[in-house]
Formats: C-alpha cells, structure tokens, sequence
C-alpha cells in the first residue's frame, strides 16, 4: 500500500481504538448506573438508595396481587427467585402486568422494605406465540417460566 | 392461511391498539414516500436548472 | 496479472461518479419493484394474515416495521463509517458521495423504529419512554446521524467536511455493539433479540415468515433510496461536468 495510504489507515483505526476505548472505559465506569432498575435481592441488602426515586423489576409472584376494594390501589410482591418485596401501587396497571410475569415498578422504598410505587411498567419477553399454540403449550411454559425465575435470582 | 379479522372494522380496531398499530404504519408510509420523494424532486430540480440556463445563454 | 488490471480497471469506472450513475440507473427499477412488492406481500401478510400474539393481542404487529427499521438503522449506520473510512483512506469522492446519502436515510430509519418502539411501549409496557440502556443507545445513534447531517453543512469547504464526517461517523461506530448488547449486559425493560444468529428464532413461524419478508424488503428499500440519494448527490456535485450537461439535453422528460 501506498506509504501515504499506510499512514492514513492506522490514523482511521487509531480513532477507531482510542474511542472504543475511551467509551469503553465510561461505560464500565457507570455500569450500575446503565441498569434500568434494582433486584429485590439488591433492594433488600441495602444497595439500594432509600432517599430517592428507583426501579425494582422483577417477577410478579403469583397469588400475590392484591386489589383494594373501593380504589386502583394494589399490592403485590415482586422476586429475582431469590428475596421478595412488597410493591404498593395506585393507579393504572398495563394491560401486560400479570402474576408470574416481569414488572418493574418505580418509586421510593419505605420501611419494611415496601416500595411506594408511582409507576408500574410491565417487562414482556422475547417469544411470540400464536394463541393456540400458546393454550397447548401451557404446560410446559409454566415449567420454563419457573426455571427462568430460578435463573433471574444469580446475579 | 385466513385473514385473522372478520371484518374491516374488526382489521381497523387490531383489537383495541388501532390507534398504536395505524399510527406506526401510517407515519412509516409519510416518511419512506418522502425518502423515495426527496433525491427523485432534487434530480429533477437539478436536471431542470440546467436546462434552463443553457436556453438562457 | 492481467485479470486483476482488468478488474482494477472495471472498479475504477465502477467508482467514478458517471460510472456509478450509468451502471445504479439500471438497477434502480428492479430495485424499487422489487422492494415495493416485497413490502405490500410483508404488510398485508403481517397485518392481515399472521395470528395474533398469545398475550400482547394486535399490538406486537408493529414489530413489523420496528424490528426492520431498527435493523437498517444500524446496518445504516455501518455503511456510512465504512464509506467515510474509504473516503479518508483512499479519498474515493464516490465513497464521500455515499456516506452524504447515508446520513439522512439512516436517521429517517432510527426515527422510525424510536417512533413505532414508543408507541409499541405504550400498550405493552404502559409506558411511552423510558431511558433504558437500549433506548437511549438508539437515540445517541439518532444523534450521530444528525450530528453528520450537520457537519456537513458547517463547513464551506467539501474536502474539510467529508473528513470531518468520516471522523464523527467513525469514533460514533462505538456505538453499534453498545446498541446490539445493551439488552444482555443491563437490565434493562427491552426484550432482548428475537432473531438470533446462533439459535432458532424465539417466534412461531407463521409470525416470522412475514417478518423476514419485512426484513428483506427494508433491505432493498434501503438500497434503493441510498441509490436514489447517491445518484442525487453526483448529478449536484458533477453539474458543471459535461457529461451531466449531456444528461440534461437528453432528459427531457
């Protein structure tokens, strides 16, 4: 190659590795702060700050949704398939929240630890299925959502 | 293969998310016409100025 | 020897600005016929034919458009830095000419799969925004391509621009694995990939079938309006060249 050529092209993957490098390094630097929310599991060691406004996400545990009779108010728990925490919401749920799926809930932590959420948003997977299919597969889907549960709980 | 919708009605309302679903595809059909659109408009500006100040020469 | 001179020989007029002209204007009809029908048989088997999702209903049809205009956003994206590094190497105007078409294709394609993500947000997870990993990754990208659009027009010289904007689009291709891998290395609320390289898709077939087609007529509409620009572009930047003087004479349509 052309000396000149030469030149030019280590000066394109110079800009190319200084940069990759240099956000690289940002983006370590702030990688817990790129995470959209808190595990209960977090929450509930402390790691998360009691002072201000967080996200927790995790699977809402079945059975555990509670309605109150006369508002929007609901509780529920949510779970990494490790620790639990109590969620109390008021409001509109998505048309996608439901018990043994994935929510994340936004607010501030109270004593107990229960978070006071003002937000509930809910967290859908990646797999598309027709209804039927889905009816037929039922079992074998609650099977998985339980051995996702588990797999959520490591960090 | 059937269509999943009895009616036109039923195809406009996709179950209650019409407004989501034709908003999405509706903004896509205004913007992709304006990509095909702007370099086609631009060449023909282009080609038209040209000769236009060769006839005016 | 001789083969590779000949070959040499064809990319160079291959490269030039009236080559390219000449040799993109045939293939732009088949181009264009062939993504439009593509989009109608991907559109109407998506919309109409494909069954709807177990749990989201209707609204996952936007996956249709989103899930192609997010994958030619970035595709996009890469065809542009690859131009600029041509272009900053090798100084091929064509290259230059390329990445200038890039730039706003690219952002209307980024906007578009923001747009259709938001209000697929919505319905599903009962919000429009959320400045999640994913998200936010996707609006710097959008930025990117703003920024390009704009550097090119800071500048009174051509040469110093299209530098200036290799530059930009290269340091900004940092960004593209960022984009791919923020739903695996955060937590994060987007769902992570659907179709993966390694694994069958997480998606019943019926549903797929219609999204591929999608796929690959963003493909060749993406082709075909990168042509469309570039062609644009060469015609302006070449006018006082005879040949486009020619051009114009015979054109008079």
């Amino acid at each position: 190659m052309h000396p000149v050529r030469r030149r030019r092209l280590v000066l394109v993957l110079f800009v190319l590795v200084v940069s990759s490098a240099g956000v690289g390094l940002a983006v370590y630097a702030l990688r817990q702060n790129l995470n959209l929310f808190y595990t209960p599991s977090q929450v509930v060691r402390g790691e998360a700050p009691a002072d201000t406004r967080i996200r927790v996400g995790g699977m809402v545990v079945r059975g555990s949704l509670e309605r109150a009779a006369d508002s929007l108010a609901v509780r529920f728990r949510l779970t990494d398939g490790d620790q639990e925490l109590w969620v109390r919401h008021e409001g509109m749920l998505p048309d996608l929240f439901a018990e043994g799926e994935a929510a994340v809930a936004a607010g501030r932590l109270r004593a107990g630890p229960l978070l006071e959420a003002d937000q509930v948003l809910a967290k859908h997977d990646e797999n598309y299925t027709p209804p039927e299919v889905a009816e037929a597969m039922q079992a074998g889907h609650e099977a998985r959502a339980a051995r996702e549960a588990g797999e959520a709980g490591t960090p | 293969m059937n269509p999943q919708f009895d009616s036109l009605a039923e195809f406009a309302a996709m179950g209650g998310h019409g407004a989501y679903v034709w908003g999405v595809y509706g903004v896509a059909a205004v913007v992709m016409a304006w990509l095909v659109a702007r370099p086609l408009r631009r060449r023909a500006q282009l080609l038209a100025a040209l000769r236009s100040r060769r006839e005016s020469r | 020897m001789a083969r590779s001179g000949a070959f040499w020989q064809r990319l160079h007029r291959w490269a030039s600005p009236p080559g390219f002209y000449r040799l993109s204007g045939r293939w732009v009809p088949w181009l264009a016929a062939a993504s439009l029908a593509l989009l109608a048989l991907g559109l109407v088997w998506g919309l109409l034919y494909a069954p709807p999702d177990a749990r989201q209903g209707n609204s996952y049809r936007i996956i249709y458009l989103h899930v192609p205009a997010s994958f030619l956003a970035l595709a996009g994206y890469y065809v542009m830095a690859v131009a600029g590094a041509i272009h900053l190497i090798w100084r091929v105007k064509l290259a230059d000419m390329l990445m200038s078409a890039a730039a706003p294709l690219g952002a209307a394609l980024t906007f578009l799969a923001l747009f259709s993500g938001s209000l697929w947000g919505k319905p599903t997870w009962g919000t429009y925004w959320v400045w999640d990993a994913r998200i936010t990754s996707m609006l710097v990208l959008l930025f990117l391509y703003l920024g390009v659009m704009a550097l090119r027009q800071a500048y009174a010289s051509r040469e110093t621009a299209g530098r200036a904007c290799a530059v930009l689009a290269l340091v900004g291709t940092v960004n593209i694995p960022i984009i791919y891998k923020s739903v695996d290395w955060w937590y994060s609320l987007h769902q992570p990939a659907t179709i993966r390289l390694t694994a069958a898709p997480s998606m019943h077939p019926d549903m797929f079938k219609p999204l591929l087609v999608m796929i690959v007529a963003f493909y060749l509409f993406y082709a075909w309006v990168l042509i469309l620009n570039t062609r644009a572009e060469i015609l302006s930047r070449e006018r006082r060249a005879a040949w486009v003087r020619e051009l114009a004479e015979e054109d008079v349509t």
